[in-house]
This record gives C-alpha cells, structure tokens and sequence, in this order.
C-alpha cells in the first residue's frame, strides 16, 4: 500500500536521513522507533508530504506522495507531536473546518463526524471550547483530525509524549481501533509503547534504518525473556534453573524474606511447562510476566552493532 | 470554496482575542478625531469637495494602518502557533491559502473602511458632494487597502514573528510611499519608474478627488497580485527548506 524507496534528507549538509526502504500494508501499524534526532519526525514529514525528499520516493497505492498533489493529501492523516489546534474553535467547530480543509463537503463532514468522535474517543466534548480541553484530549482531538477525512494512511508522530498513565492508556486504545482498513505508522522514544500498540518495528538510528520487522523477529537468537519472582531459597532456586534443559541463561536479584526475582531466557516459549516445574520441586511461584527490558534490549543491541 | 474556507476561519479568528475590537475601535477613535479636528475644524471657507478629499486623504493613512496591523498576524501566526500544518497537509494550494488569508484581512479593511461612512455622510448631508466622488474615494482606499494588505501576507510569510512582519510591511509599504520623492531628485527613466512605483502619490490622489483611473486601479491590482504571488512562493519553498 506504502513503498518507501531510499528515502534521504538533507538539512544543509547535515543528513537527517539515509537510504530508507520499508513498506507499509493495510491493517497494519508500524512503529518508528528511535532517539531524539534520529530522523523519526523527518520520515514522517516527508510521508506526509511536508518536506521534500532529498532522494527517494514514496509511493501510496503507486502514486507518487512527494509531489504532493492535492488529490493524494486527501488520503493522507498527519498528526505531527504539538498538536495544531485552533483554540477558539469547538471540537466540532475544528473538526468541520479539518474536513473542509481536506476537500470534504459538509454532507459528507456531517456523515463522518459521528464515527470520528467515537473514534477518537471524544463522545460528550464535541461542544467543548477546545481551549479548555485537558492535554489528553487535545491529543486525542489530534487524532479526529488526522482521520476525519478517513485517509488510507494514518501518521502520528510521538502520540503518546507528555500524556499521563491514564490518558497512555486510553490513547493505546484509540490507536489500536486506527488501523482498520487502513495503514498506521507512529513515531515514539518510549520503546514499550511501540511494543504494545504496532505491529511492526522500524528502528531508525543516526537518520539510518537499522532493522525492521515484529518484535520477536528482531531477536531471533534471544529466545523469550522473562521475569519471574519466586519464594525460596536461594542455593536452590539456582541450581534448579542451572539444571533445567529449557533455561538458556538467568540472573537472581533482590533475595529478601526468601523472595528472588529471576530474569532468564527460555529457548522458546515454554514457561507453562517451567513454571509446573518449578512448582514439583517445591519453589514457589508468585508471578510470572515477560522481561519490561526486552525492547530496550533489542534497541540497544541494534545500536551498538550499527555503532561498530 | 477552498478560499472561503479560510477566509471565513480567518475573519472570525479577528474577533477572537479581542484583536479586530481593539483595530476597529483605534482606528475609528483616532479616524473620528483627525476627521472633527483637522477635516472639519478648518477655520476658512471651504467647498464640501474639498471636505472629502481631505476625509478620503486622512482615510487612505488609516486603511494603511489597519491593513498592516491586520496582515502582520496572517501567516506568521499560523507558524508561531505551529498550525501551519493543518493548512499545508490540506488539499488546499499554496495559492489559495494566501488568497485565503489575503480575503479575510480585505474582510476586516472592508468593513472598517464601511464603518466610516458616516464621515462623508455627514459632508454629503450638511454640503454638496457627488454620490460617485464618495464612491471613487472608497474605491480607492480598498484598491490602496488590497495593495499593503497583499504586502501585509508577504510580510508574514517571512516571518515567524507577528512584530518581525508588521515592522518589515510597515518599512516596505513606507518605502513606497516615499518614492515620489526620489522621482522629484532622480532623472528620466528612473524619474517615471519611481513615480509609478509609489504607492501613494500619482495613484491614490485621483481617487481622492473623485476620479477613476484604469492605470491606478490596473497599479493597485498589479502591487496586490505581485506580492500575493511571492508569499505563495514563499510558502511553496517550505518544502525544500
């Protein structure tokens, strides 16, 4: 649906971007995942038609984005991070005038409006001043806007920053129920939202691509990290998992009061039949979820081999 | 219809924050004052004519005023309050954005520019004036108005900063007043080139007294469609920047 071909960009000399390939397929959302100053925020501009490519071409359903012509901005929905609002309008208000913005008529804004604002999660606010509109629901306004219009590719860039535990929730939601019938990609520094919210991972360091696919094909060798907290003592619990055939590697830490906790890798994912294990052998287990450092550890490892 | 939307957003936006009250109230204080003080309070016998000359005269300074005031924030708003996305992610042209903003700053002269009328209408009750002298005098002040609001959008496309782009329109814009000056000091062809190019003096003056000239109109058209296109020029360079 989306085919990036060695997307390059260049502020002056200095190259935001290189050589970037990837595609993107209906249904699907991606995340671009990388630091501050990785060219996250200029691959999305220029997917969206804001900046022109210094080399390389995007292509939505074969034709040329980079031109931008009109009738192709129309299938575009961009969210860039600060949110562009018109303050004095009404939710509603802005939302018309996003449709008429993107050559919609006001038969067919008055038809979308209802789904957009189930979309986005805004039932109840449309009549609200967005002024006085919480941060949460800016960004969320952000994301009517970005598919009022319903485009066939969705982009937002750093969806997530600066909302709080509840509103990251909330948003996750939202972002999930995107990509029907169209392709999402999303830009974010916060490696767990990526995690739980795409499909797809594209990691970009230093303007370059330096992998790309599911989270589990980005650590093929790796096997499943877990972290489990376990009740007994220690002597023990180390030997039964030095022992145990489906245990590839594991540190213990924060011994106190007999509770350990142990990070391990499993060769696959077996952890039903270690967990029965290590229940006969008389070590308890009080829980059981996968390593919260995997993606930092998939990126870190991605990074430093592109730095070698 | 792609230009109306954003005039309409535009022109309502004035009233948002209190900056059109604000115009509009100066200017018709100030405009009032000048008209009781200097137009009417002249102590010799005067033709009613000549009355409306000097309204139209003092009317023309103010449009100027007001249309700088009203352009500064047009474009560089937009980029300051980053919003500017909306419009260049829209189906909408570069053209038709500028047009746009252009319309609703032409919007708000226009309806300052009505809200004088009752200045001429007091001359025209209380003296003998051509209806046509009056309407030629507010052509002229929304021919001269379109111009320095056209500078106006330019200016503001430049800029990021409201104060940056009133202060670079308003030096512009004086620039070509004071042109016919250098036509008075300057030889033949630069003599012409410069009398031509001012904003004021060979063009405004005829409206002013009540004649309609098709070079000054075709002048104002050609000052107003000049810097609209290199704002939208301007806004198309964005891309590559």
């Amino acid at each position: 649906m989306v085919e990036v071909r060695q997307l390059t960009r260049y502020y002056g000399s200095f190259c935001a971007l290189e050589d970037v390939s990837f595609s993107l397929h209906e249904g699907e959302t991606v995340g671009l995942l990388g630091l501050n100053g990785a060219g996250k925020s200029t691959a999305l501009k220029m997917l969206a038609g804001l900046l022109t490519p210094s080399k390389g071409s995007v292509q939505i359903n074969g034709h040329d984005a980079t031109a931008a012509s009109e009738k192709l901005k129309a299938t575009i929905g961009f969210l860039p991070e600060n949110v562009p609002l018109y303050n004095e309008m009404t939710v509603h208000e802005f939302l018309r005038h996003a449709g008429r913005l993107k050559g919609m008529t006001a038969a067919a804004i008055e038809a979308r409006l209802p789904r957009v604002v189930e979309i986005a999660d805004l039932l109840g606010r449309e009549d609200q001043v967005i002024e006085t509109l919480s941060y949460g629901y800016r960004k969320r306004v952000g994301i009517a806007l970005a598919v009022i219009h319903d485009p066939k590719l969705v982009i937002l860039d750093e969806p997530i920053s600066g909302l709080d535990p509840v509103q990251i929730v909330e948003m996750r939601k939202v972002i999930r129920n995107l990509a029907k019938g169209r392709a999402v990609i999303l830009s974010s520094h916060i490696l767990g939202e990526i995690s739980q919210t795409c499909d797809r991972i594209l990691v970009v360091h230093q303007g370059r691509l330096v992998a790309q696919g599911t989270e589990q094909e980005l650590l093929p060798d790796q096997g499943l990290r877990l972290q489990i907290v376990l009740r007994g003592d220690g002597p023990t619990i180390e030997g039964f998992l030095s022992e145990h055939a489906g245990v590839e590697g594991f540190e213990l830490s924060d011994e106190r009061e007999g509770i350990l906790t142990a990070k391990l890798t499993l060769a696959s994912d077996t952890r039903e039949t270690l967990v029965a294990d290590l229940v006969g052998a008389g070590i308890g287990v009080r829980g059981v979820e996968e390593a919260e450092d995997e993606l930092e550890a998939i990126f870190i490892q991605l990074t430093q081999q592109e730095a070698a | 219809m792609n230009i109306l939307t954003i005039a309409r957003r535009d022109f309502r936006s004035y009233f948002y924050g209190y900056s059109a009250y604000i115009i509009i109230a100066s200017v018709l204080f100030l405009q009032g004052l000048f008209f009781n003080a200097w137009v009417l309070g002249s102590s010799s016998a005067r033709y009613s004519h000549e009355v409306l000359e000097d309204f139209f005269y003092l009317s023309g300074g103010f449009a100027i005023a007001a249309s700088i005031l009203l352009t500064m924030r047009t474009i560089a708003e937009e980029r300051a309050n980053q919003t500017d996305v909306l419009l260049t992610t829209s189906v909408l042209t570069e053209r038709e954005i500028v047009a746009g903003k252009w319309s609703a700053a032409m919007g708000m002269v226009t309806l300052l520019t009505a809200l004088t009328a009752y200045m001429p209408a007091l001359i025209f009750v209380n003296g003998k004036v051509a209806i046509a002298h009056i309407l030629v005098g507010y052509l002229g002040i929304l021919a001269l108005g379109s111009a320095v609001s056209a500078i106006g959008v330019f200016g503001s496309s430049i800029f990021r900063g409201q104060l940056a782009a009133g202060i670079f329109t308003t030096v512009l814009t004086v620039t070509l007043i004071v042109l016919w000056i250098l036509s008075e000091i300057t030889d033949p062809p630069f003599a012409q080139i410069t009398s031509y190019a001012a904003i004021w003096n060979q063009h405004f003056t005829p409206f002013q007294e009540g004649r309609l000239t098709l070079t000054s109109l075709t002048y104002y058209a050609s000052v107003t469609a000049l810097f609209l296109f290199m704002a939208t020029r301007v806004l198309e360079s964005r891309r590559w920047e």
